[in-house]
């Protein structure tokens, strides 16, 4: 056969990509708000994102008011989609770009080339596995990563292991002691290079009480053997000691990073804090129509806040679609150790504010009671100190007051802590 | 068309049988298909290639650096031009990029003209010495103090995996039996024939081939030989995302000195960069691990060559452990008394040299007493694409019409199709783990190993492999 790469060709208003909370509530808003044609696209067989294989509850109460399962969570939002009259496939993956807003589509019935008034990138974000970490060893079986695992218990009923090692003490990683422990895993200790948890107490201490689990702190993986299946896991402590635990399976959890792949293609900047594209209060990237919603942008906050950026986005991608100028927020926003990163990461002085007045963070240490201080120029335009601790991988947030004080023309802004 | 991974050997007495299905073993296998012999190919583990062959750094060398005058710099040489014959015609993924051996300081740099005379001396006629201009203008992204490279344009890149493959596939399609899961023991060598003792039986065979890897020292002694002894000399590898593969278009490869090697990085014919291999000196056939120190020494290396390489994610670390020995050539030695052929210390050229190796191996059965009888041709194979280099089955409008699953991507990262997953797991060879799905065509092999995939391509396999058994089992009663 020769090979032929023929595309038929479409244009439609507004491309989705990904079907995850963040793109399902955009494109629900969009196409209430009668725009004609909205199209949300998944490489997956199923839409709804992550959520799909979440089968713990909690999903829903920031922008449902209400607590759901994630599978429930991810039903409502494709039944939302769709009732608005959105248009959802799935079983197709965007690969690339054809040019600005034109984007190339493979699935089951052929190749395609779809272009778009305006593109929103919604294609969320993943834990970095194992190699991504560089932790060395041997390559055993029985190594994965929290969506993996939650795949492969809710969706496909495998087997997982019998003793598990998780990696983290998030938010996250308790999701994958439930998991594990419902698959019928012992999970023998939960690692963190941090030296508490950081998950609610109550969260942390349920996990505790109810099931024994060590906590094993300020300790890094140091090595893995086992040939075939992963046989057990060497620990360093920061202090240098390093202890042996037996286990055949391990699961790598947090440790975010953004599904990047489509927006860095296109040439879109990424931030290096967030490492998803850079983009303003209004889900701006600096590419001409081209968004970005959801945990593409911060990675990772909760499904309802993804969700609740698509509500947000739909307002400036309803401008756009009226044809006002593209002119996005070019100020960068950095933020230095022991931050991590902040989000939105490009402003416009006089521009809008970020969704619910703030700016969201994240701290790679435990801060107490930090000061913050924002610094344009050497010119300080806020400072002040959160009213509680600021806990890795869990949000806080800055409010935005100081953005009208910002000059528009002037060098980038700094968020630092002291 | 037979392979197993059960049950008892044939009892029959093979004109050959070759210990050790690595990339040296399935070419001698596929080089012997062509002759019309009893052939048995065994092997340890539960798949072709799944030793030293598995983990190296793919490149297909010219040999311009061979030591001139040694079987190997011969064997080098010739293997370089019948594979790259052979991957056009099979489709192994095959890039002629050529290699840059950079020189980082004055030693390195006054080292250059004498290597081009090397090569020179290994017949190889077309290096260049480039100045740093002419450096930073082919590699832009290169770090700063370069002072001057040698230009090999012939270095190229390969596909190992697919290269073992397509020779295994086409001995067994043309009549090799490649037995499994199936080590071979004690060797009692008759006036007649040999027997092996393996779990599975014992396996007799008129000659025999060693060609397994790391124990070809072990296999050599259990016939009396003392040749050599091999040393495993681990390297490590970091491969890196795929986006780093704007960041160079050749092999970038150290400049020997007296010092010691460097590390190279080099483009992989699947879009990554990688970087490595470190070389250390252990005596443990199995320490196919990496070590914190091995991959920290690796990025500061890496850091000098490429510094923008170092900030994208790292998508797989690996191991493999070269064969060497106490010589500094091939150990290819004819026991002609003992219809015997031992095939060793193919340590660092053995993926280039392996059909070249291949047909020396079979002249030296002859002088050993095999009449291979006359040539025929065997049937041609055409593997799948898993290279980069062209339109990948996601990408083929043609393919897609006549099959949607080629149309349904399951592996995102590396855009892995149900079809193509579905053929490998019905191949002539098929896989008998995930690790065996992720070498014949990618899936799992991206930079999320398996957080997207990994349930849905171990479901796959999972259902493939009940689906056999079930096969099997209905064909043990319907015997019955
Ligand atoms: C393992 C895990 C557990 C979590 N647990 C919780 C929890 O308990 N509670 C909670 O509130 N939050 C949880 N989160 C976070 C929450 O799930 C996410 O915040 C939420 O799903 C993010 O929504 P999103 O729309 O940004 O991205 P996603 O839900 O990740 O959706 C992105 C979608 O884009 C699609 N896509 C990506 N690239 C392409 C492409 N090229 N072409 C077509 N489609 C594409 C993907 O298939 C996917 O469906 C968890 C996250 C993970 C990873
Ligand atoms: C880090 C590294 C980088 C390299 N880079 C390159 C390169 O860029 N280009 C290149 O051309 N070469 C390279 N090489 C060399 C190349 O990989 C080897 O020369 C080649 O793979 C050797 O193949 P083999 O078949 O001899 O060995 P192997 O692949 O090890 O095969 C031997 C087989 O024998 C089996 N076996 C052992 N004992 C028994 C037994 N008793 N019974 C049955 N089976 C047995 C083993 O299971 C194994 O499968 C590199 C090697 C390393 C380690």
């Amino acid at each position: 056969m020769t090979p032929t790469t023929d595309r038929t060709h479409r244009t439609v208003d507004v491309l989705v990509i990904g079907a995850g909370p963040a793109g399902l509530a955009v494109a629900a808003r969009l196409a209430a708000a009668g725009v004609d044609r909205v199209e949300v696209l998944d490489r997956e067989q199923h839409a709804g994102g992550v959520p799909r294989h979440c089968h713990h509850t909690g999903f829903g109460l920031r922008d449902l008011r209400r607590v759901m399962t994630g599978p429930d969570y991810a039903r409502h939002h494709i039944a939302a989609a769709i009732r608005a009259g959105a248009v959802l496939r799935t079983g197709v993956t965007a690969t690339g770009w054809a040019a600005p807003r034109t984007v190339d589509i493979t699935g089951p019935t052929g190749l395609e080339r779809i272009t778009a008034t305006a593109v929103v990138l919604a294609t969320g974000a993943r834990e970095r596995p194992r190699s991504a970490r560089l932790v060395p060893g041997t390559r055993p079986a029985g190594v994965l990563t929290t969506g993996q695992l939650q795949q492969a218990v809710h969706l496909h009923h495998q087997s997982v292991g019998r003793r598990a090692v998780i990696v983290g003490a998030e938010r996250v990683s308790h999701s994958a002691v439930d998991t594990l422990r419902r698959a019928g895993a012992e999970v023998v200790a939960m690692v963190t290079d941090q030296p508490r948890h950081q998950t609610h107490p109550a969260c942390h201490l349920g996990t505790l009480l109810r099931h024994g689990i060590p906590l094993v702190t300020d300790a890094t993986v140091a090595e893995l053997t086992g040939r075939g299946r992963l046989e057990s896991v060497r620990l360093r402590h920061r202090d240098g000691r390093t202890a042996a635990v037996a286990c055949d399976t391990m699961v790598f959890t947090g440790d975010w990073i953004p599904d990047h792949e489509l927006a860095r293609s296109a040439g879109i900047a990424l931030d290096p804090g967030t490492r998803g594209p850079a983009a303003d209060a209004d889900f701006r990237t600096a590419a001409p129509g081209v968004f970005a919603v959801g945990n593409l942008l911060h990675p990772v906050e909760t499904a309802d806040i993804a969700a609740l950026d698509g509500r947000f986005a739909a307002a400036p991608v309803l401008r756009h679609l009226t044809g006002v100028p593209w002119t996005p927020g070019a100020l960068p926003v950095r933020v230095e150790a022991p931050l991590l990163w902040v989000w939105p990461n490009r402003i416009a002085p006089g521009g809008p504010p970020p969704p619910r007045g703030r700016f969201t963070l994240r701290t790679t240490r435990f801060l107490t009671r930090p000061v913050l201080t924002v610094v344009q120029d050497g010119h300080t335009l806020h400072r002040g100190r959160l009213p509680r601790t600021a806990v890795p991988n869990r949000p806080f947030h800055l409010p935005a007051g100081w953005l009208a004080g910002a000059a528009a023309h002037g060098g980038p802004v700094h968020i630092t802590v002291d | 068309m037979t392979v197993t991974t059960t049950g008892d050997l044939p009892d029959e007495v093979h004109d050959v049988a070759i210990v050790g299905a690595g990339v040296v073993g399935t070419a001698i296998a596929r080089e012997l298909a062509r002759y019309r012999l009893r052939i048995a190919l065994v092997e340890a583990s539960d798949d072709v290639g799944n030793g030293t062959s598995k983990a190296n750094t793919a490149i297909l060398h010219t040999g311009f650096d061979a030591t001139p005058g040694t079987l190997e710099a011969r064997l080098v040489r010739e293997g370089y031009q019948r594979l790259i014959a052979y991957a056009a015609e099979t489709g192994i993924p095959l890039e002629p990029l050529g290699a840059l051996l950079v020189a980082w300081d004055g030693e390195q740099l006054a080292a250059l003209p004498a290597l081009a005379e090397k090569a020179a001396r290994n017949g190889y006629d077309e290096t260049s010495v480039l100045d740093a201009d002419a450096v930073y203008a082919r590699e832009p992204h290169l770090g700063p103090g370069a002072l001057g490279a040698l230009e090999v344009p012939g270095e190229s890149i390969i596909c190992p995996w697919t290269t073992t493959l397509a020779y295994a596939t086409q001995a067994v399609r043309a009549g090799v039996d490649l037995h499994l899961n199936c080590p071979a023991g004690a060797i009692t060598t008759g006036g007649d024939h040999h027997e092996i003792a393996t779990p599975r039986g014992v396996l007799r065979t008129r000659h025999l081939v060693n060609a397994a890897g790391l124990y070809s020292d072990e296999i050599n002694r259990r016939l009396g030989h003392e040749e050599f002894t091999v040393t495993p000399r681990r390297g490590q590898l970091i491969v890196f995302d795929k986006f780093a593969r704007g960041l160079v278009d050749r092999i970038l490869l150290p400049v020997p000195t007296a010092l010691g090697k460097g590390v190279l990085v080099a483009p992989t014919v699947y879009g990554n960069v990688m970087l490595g291999p470190t070389a250390e000196d252990l005596d443990d056939k199995t320490a196919t691990g990496s070590s914190a120190d091995g991959l920290a020494s690796l990025r500061e290396k890496g850091e000098r060559i490429l510094p923008e390489l170092l900030a994208e994610e790292v998508t797989a670390v690996y191991a493999g452990l070269r064969a060497a020995t106490e010589h500094g050539d091939y150990q290819i030695h004819a026991d002609p008394g003992r219809r015997y052929v031992a095939v060793g210390g193919i340590r660092s050229t053995g993926l280039t040299a392996s059909m070249a190796i291949a047909a020396h191996v079979v002249e030296l059965l002859t002088d050993c007493g095999l009449d291979p009888g006359p040539e025929r041709e065997i049937e041609p194979v055409r593997m799948p694409t898993i290279g980069e280099a062209f339109p990948r089955p996601y990408q083929r409008a043609d393919l897609i019409a006549a099959d949607p699953a080629y149309g349904t991507v399951v592996c995102h990262c590396e855009r892995v199709t149900r079809g193509e997953i579905r053929d490998a797991l019905t191949a002539t060879v098929p896989p008998a783990s995930l690790d065996g799905i992720r070498r014949r065509t990618r899936a799992l092999g991206g930079r999320c190993q398996g957080f997207f995939c990994g349930a849905e391509v171990r479901a796959q396999f999972e259902a493939a492999t009940a689906a056999q058994d079930r096969t099997a089992q209905d064909r043990t009663e319907a015997r019955r």
